[in-house]
């Protein structure tokens, strides 16, 4: 019953907290488009010349939507040392010498990409060879897009960023408004005070889980296969995981700086490596740290769900990491409360 | 009759790291009684009082309340505790603040409303219930902490200097309010470093560098210190003659 009666006290006090709210609801969905914006752009239109195509590669060259000109060798390495194109195709047949600006990486790829685009339309059409390349793909698909891949991580980090934060300040405020104190001279005990937390905070992750993904898959139109209460369990986890690792962090912060100062010390570490960028190749020490943090497996369980459609029992594994964390950062929730009353 | 007491605290110490606060305090509430504590700013009353009402922990000795070594959650419930520095949800109402320490008291629902009435008038905050706590004066504040304090209707009373920075009326009335309480059987226990203040108690006990220097009647204090005025008994006892 207190656990309830605090739970209905969070809900109100963040409730009228207009602009917590708008952080919880809005600021994601913003964050999540402007990303949309970024990574979605896979038709990135490059500019080149040619020298000496035949003019059907021309044609089809063109046909991708790149600007393509046709120009002497001169004029062509001219251009590309001035910054005006990002490459020139040198058509010394059968050979075709592809010179790349090179100083940027997304325009190297957009070059050789609508390269091999019209490399693929004209092979065929020649009757040469009926099936040149043959791509078939396990999971996601051709049509996957950067976004795909990286908004099963996002959502859960917006969790874990976010809970960790208002959980965290709130208990901040709640120890240094002695509140948290008065509460220990009433009957409640400490199991209950961080109960009631987990429910107050699991409501919201509840309701920012459900509206930021509908957002993700209705309006961004992310690919996702998997079943949507299966994400919600994973987030309901990774949100205990934040609001229990950022109420027992608030107690070596003295003021609200000095709990924002933690997230690039516990959070921001953890997106990097959480499986967002790829670490094969990284020293061993990287690939530990990143296995010991909770977002790598929530990342991890998310991304098996809505690009592989994996089942609840698929991601065992990372659920009983991230189950094991909640409980263990709960337990130290509860212990560290002995501080104020020993019963 | 020395069986009636509802607060024992027996060779109590208290340390923080290396300083100790408070050295061997020994003293009792009796039942019906108020009690006051009396010692300049820093002297450890927050200290004694906030170990009797069971929050943190204490280094040694013993605190027994309603015969319950303290920290008792059984006894916690009796007690009613107000502390020095105002524990109030600042963006919440004043209602809302009644309403969940109600809840945390285990208040039933169906008293809960007309017990909550019954503190708001009669620290009269009634009309301003609705109000946020962040838009209330320090006065209405400290009533508020009092109204909560007294939510549970506790046979306990512990409040930690209840009247600093209210106005002399307000202070006026929050005194009848302890008698009136103390008539129906309330024990109180009452901080203040106010010497007049400590005039109004039954018992009065010196604190003063975390030592309990003296315990008596206001009236016996003075005789022995023979003199009319609080200063001149606390001077006395406090070794330093005026
Ligand atoms: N948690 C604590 N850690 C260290 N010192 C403390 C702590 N709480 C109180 N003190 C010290 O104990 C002394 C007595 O404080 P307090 O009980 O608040 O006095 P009073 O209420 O009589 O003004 C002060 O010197 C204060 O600095
Ligand atoms: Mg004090």
């Amino acid at each position: 019953m207190r656990t309830l009666s605090l739970t209905k006290r969070l809900i109100k006090q963040i409730v009228r907290d207009r602009r917590t709210v708008a952080l919880l609801f809005i600021a994601p969905l913003f964050i999540l488009w402007l990303l949309s914006l970024v990574f979605t752009a896979n038709d990135t239109k490059t500019t080149f010349d040619v020298i000496g195509a035949p003019a059907v590669v021309l044609d089809k060259l063109r046909e991708t939507g790149a600007t393509v000109a046709e120009v002497s060798l001169e004029a062509g390495k001219e251009r590309l040392a001035a910054g005006e194109t990002d490459a020139y195709l040198e058509f010394a047949l059968p050979k075709v010498n592809v010179v790349l600006e090179g100083s940027d990486p997304l325009a190297n790829r957009a070059v050789m990409q609508t390269v091999q685009m019209a490399m693929q339309a004209l092979v065929p059409t020649n009757g040469v060879v009926k099936q040149f390349l043959d791509v078939t793909y396990l999971h996601g698909g051709s049509t996957l897009t950067m976004l795909d891949y990286f908004a099963p991580v996002l959502i859960g980090f917006f969790i874990l960023f976010f809970v960790f934060l208002i959980s965290g300040v709130s208990f901040l405020r709640e120890r240094t408004g002695g509140t948290l104190e008065r509460m220990m001279a009433t009957p409640i005990r400490r199991h209950e005070i961080v109960f009631g937390y987990f429910f107050g905070f699991g409501l919201f992750a509840v309701l920012q889980t459900t509206w930021v993904q509908w957002f993700t898959l209705q309006v961004l139109d992310v690919n996702s296969v998997g079943s949507f209460g299966s994400v919600l369990v994973v987030n309901i986890l990774i949100a205990t995981v934040a609001l229990s690792l950022g109420t027992l962090l608030s107690a070596f912060a003295r003021n609200e700086l000095q709990m924002v100062q933690f997230i690039p010390l516990v959070i921001l570490p953890q997106i990097f490596l959480s499986g967002l960028f790829d670490l094969r190749g990284m020293p061993d020490w990287v690939i530990w740290l990143s296995k010991a943090m909770p977002l790598t497996h929530g990342a991890e369980a998310l991304r098996g769900i809505m690009i592989r459609g994996d089942s609840l029992a698929d991601i065992w594994m990372p659920l009983v990491i991230l189950s094991g964390y909640s409980l263990f950062f709960l337990a130290l929730n509860i212990a560290a409360l002995r501080k104020y009353r020993k019963v | 009759m020395g069986y009636d007491a509802v607060v024992r605290v027996e060779h109590l110490t208290q340390r923080f790291g290396k300083r100790t606060i408070l050295h061997d305090i020994s003293l009792d509430l009796q039942r019906g009684e108020i009690l006051g504590l009396l010692g300049p700013s820093g002297a450890g009353k927050t200290t004694l009082v906030r170990a009797i009402a069971g929050i943190g922990e204490y280094s040694e000795g013993q605190i027994a309340v309603l015969g319950e070594r303290m920290p008792s959650l059984r006894v916690v419930q009796r007690i009613g505790y107000m502390g020095q520095a105002d524990a109030l949800y600042q963006d919440l109402n004043g209602l809302d603040n009644l309403t969940f320490f109600s809840d945390m008291y285990g208040v039933s629902k169906k008293r809960r409303s007309s017990r909550i009435e019954e503190v708001l008038e009669l620290v009269q905050l009634t009309p301003d219930a609705k109000r946020p706590v962040h838009t209330y004066s320090g006065g209405m504040r400290r009533r508020l902490s009092l109204a909560i304090a007294l939510l549970h209707e506790p046979d306990i009373l512990i409040l930690d200097e209840p009247t600093v920075g209210v106005d002399p009326v307000l202070r006026k009335n929050f005194w009848t309010e302890f008698r009136r309480l103390q008539a129906i059987g309330v024990s109180l226990l009452i901080t203040t470093h106010v010497m007049d203040e400590a005039e109004h108690c039954d018992r009065l006990g010196l604190i003063r560098d975390g030592r309990l220097i003296a315990l008596g009647k206001p009236s016996e204090l003075k005789e022995q210190a023979d003199s009319q005025s609080m200063e001149d008994v606390f001077l006395h006892f406090g070794g330093v003659q005026a």
